[in-house]
């Protein structure tokens, strides 16, 4: 069965709490490259039966209306997973900013 | 006798207090369940505190699409009071009641303490009881209580007074501007982090210079409710 997979992240200008606790726990194991982390979502959604225009059209209203809140976040990405694993980007319009 | 609505959501913690809280006021408190449509006729709605849904997704968000809230969403537009406390708050942020979000304490850890904030609007359903600039100590007890919002809506809420409470003294979870509490456009939905239904009964509330525990400052919120619902 095909998924559907949702990234969304923390608006770029806001605090992210999480990712700064994560980036001062690699600080304090020594690893000195990395200058920033930010903490996201991954969702995926598996679908029953064939990805189309309006199963996309529907997860692009879910993952603004349900997924994330638009005052804090953004919806990065929505692909799609074929059942062999391969990921295709689902139509960048719509949900994507 | 004015009725008060408290909705109780899986994961509620503060529930029964809110209720307490109610009685205190001199007002007959009704449980309401998030999985009804109907808020039984009650003259104002408490969202209580507590990790509804355990949090899931973000505080809030699953019990924001609740059957209740649609209810709640619906009179809110009619002008019936709705205070949200803590988890309330989130998810009156969620169900886009009140501007702006919540986010996880700028210090990463879960705060508890007697928070001293400012009132700054007395012309809420909520807080009409209280001075504008009275200072009152309520318990505040939250994990993910930093108050955000764009540069744009935090400049509409500071010019049009919206801000109903600010800490004062310590900020305890990164909150912009020290917004503890803010409220809509026509005065009726209030959300606050800190618990103003753990300071209404002497004995069980925050200390004071008085005497250990004496602390009552929440009262005024309940209190200001029913007399905006008596004055309306």
């Amino acid at each position: 069965m095909p998924t559907i997979v949702v990234d969304v992240m923390p608006k770029a200008e806001l605090l992210d709490p999480q990712g700064k606790a994560v980036a001062g726990a690699l600080a304090r194991l020594g690893n000195d490259r990395f200058t920033d982390v930010r903490v996201g979502k991954r969702f995926e959604l598996t679908v029953d039966g064939p990805v189309d225009d309006a199963v996309l059209a529907s997860v692009r209203e879910i993952a603004d209306d349900l997924l994330s809140n638009g005052v804090i976040e953004d919806v990065v990405n929505i692909s799609v997973v074929d059942a062999a694993g391969t990921h295709s980007a689902a139509a960048a319009s719509g949900a994507l900013a | 006798m004015t009725r008060v609505g408290v909705i109780t959501f899986p994961g509620s913690l503060d529930d029964r207090d809110a209720q307490r809280a109610v009685r205190f006021a001199g007002a007959d408190p009704v449980a309401l369940w998030h999985g009804d449509h109907d808020l039984q006729g009650v003259d104002a709605v408490v969202l209580p505190g507590g990790f509804s849904y355990g949090d899931y997704l973000r505080c809030g968000a699953i019990a924001s699409h609740s059957p209740i809230m649609r209810e709640v969403v619906a009179a809110a537009e009619r002008g019936v009071p709705v205070l949200g406390i803590c988890n309330g708050f989130q998810m009156l942020t969620e169900a886009h009641l009140l501007p702006g979000g919540l986010i996880r304490n700028d210090h990463g850890s879960f705060i508890c303490r007697d928070q001293v904030m400012r009132v700054e609007n007395t012309s809420t359903a909520w807080t009409n009881g209280y001075e504008v600039g009275q200072q009152i100590t309520i318990p505040l007890k939250n994990g993910e209580g930093g108050y955000i919002a764009s540069a744009e809506t935090l400049e509409r809420l500071e010019g049009e007074g919206l801000v109903v409470f600010r800490y004062l003294g310590v900020n305890p979870n990164g909150s912009l501007n020290d917004i503890a509490g803010v409220t809509n456009e026509r005065g009726n939905v209030v959300g606050l982090m800190p618990h103003p239904e753990h300071a209404v009964e002497a004995g069980f509330g925050p200390d004071t210079p008085a005497a250990m525990r004496s602390g009552v400052d929440g009262l005024a919120m309940f209190t200001s409710a029913l007399r905006s619902l008596l004055a309306a």
